[in-house]
């Protein structure tokens, strides 16, 4: 049972991965970077590293989240490229 | 980001939120020495909370909890927290954050190791959160090449020289 919600996981993180670089607004690429993140979170919690998910979580998903707004709100909100 | 949000239930829910967070915060850095989390994690939930405010209510809002100002050397105190409680012990013959050689009357040594423990929690704590709270503060502030930013955000003229 336990590969099964890994195997959800793991389809999670490549689609908000592929999402987070291909997508045109910013701040939706901040967002998808974001639940990338707290995947990768799950992820840690399920193979047994509670510590590195809680850190993973706490700092992926509430810090550099803010971060990355508050960068995307200091530049332009599409890209150009 | 700079201004408040003009939504009713953003600030509220976010006013009522916040103060979750850093309860949580504080649990997990007094829990931190024999459950999972710690001083590192304490402190950005710490920050998390005040940051959720700083983004809502704009940047004066939570300016009560970790000013501005106070944001660097806050952290400058909480790193020599966290290195004192270190020298502390070399000081009384022990190795570096070696909590049981410091000698405190009537007290058992892993009493002390635990208390020297939080100690270094806090110190860990004080200076994560101030810290994190320091760098967005920088990033939100007014750009220092007086660049101003459009309705549609982008900037206006050209690019900074550096």
């Amino acid at each position: 049972m336990n590969w099964l919600v890994e195997l959800v996981l793991f389809i999670l993180l490549l689609t908000t991965a592929v999402l987070a670089l291909s997508v045109r607004d910013l701040l939706a690429a901040a967002a998808a970077a974001t639940a990338f993140t707290f995947t990768m979170a799950l992820l840690f919690v399920s193979m047994g590293a509670i510590d590195v998910g809680f850190t993973e979580a706490v700092v992926g998903a509430g810090i550099v989240g803010v971060y990355f707004i508050a960068a995307v709100f200091q530049t332009s909100r599409r890209t150009r490229d | 980001m700079t201004n408040p949000s003009e939504s009713v239930i953003i600030v509220v829910v976010s006013r009522a939120l916040a103060r979750l967070i850093q309860l949580f915060g504080i649990y997990v850095i007094i829990h931190g020495h024999y459950s999972p989390g710690g001083g590192f994690q304490g402190g950005a939930l710490l920050a998390a909370g005040v940051l959720l405010l700083r983004m809502t209510e704009g940047g004066r809002a939570s300016q009560s909890e970790v000013s501005t100002e106070a944001a660097i050397p806050l952290a400058a105190v909480g790193a020599l927290i966290f290195a004192g409680a270190g020298l502390v012990t070399l000081a009384f013959g022990g190795h570096y954050m070696d909590y049981g050689a410091v000698p405190v009357p009537g007290v058992e040594e892993p009493v002390v190791r635990y208390y020297g423990i939080l100690l270094v929690e806090f110190g860990i704590g004080l200076a994560v959160m101030t810290a994190l709270v320091a760098i967005f503060d920088d990033m939100v502030a007014p750009d220092p090449y007086g660049n101003a930013v459009d309705a549609a955000g982008d900037r206006a003229g050209t690019p900074p020289k550096l």
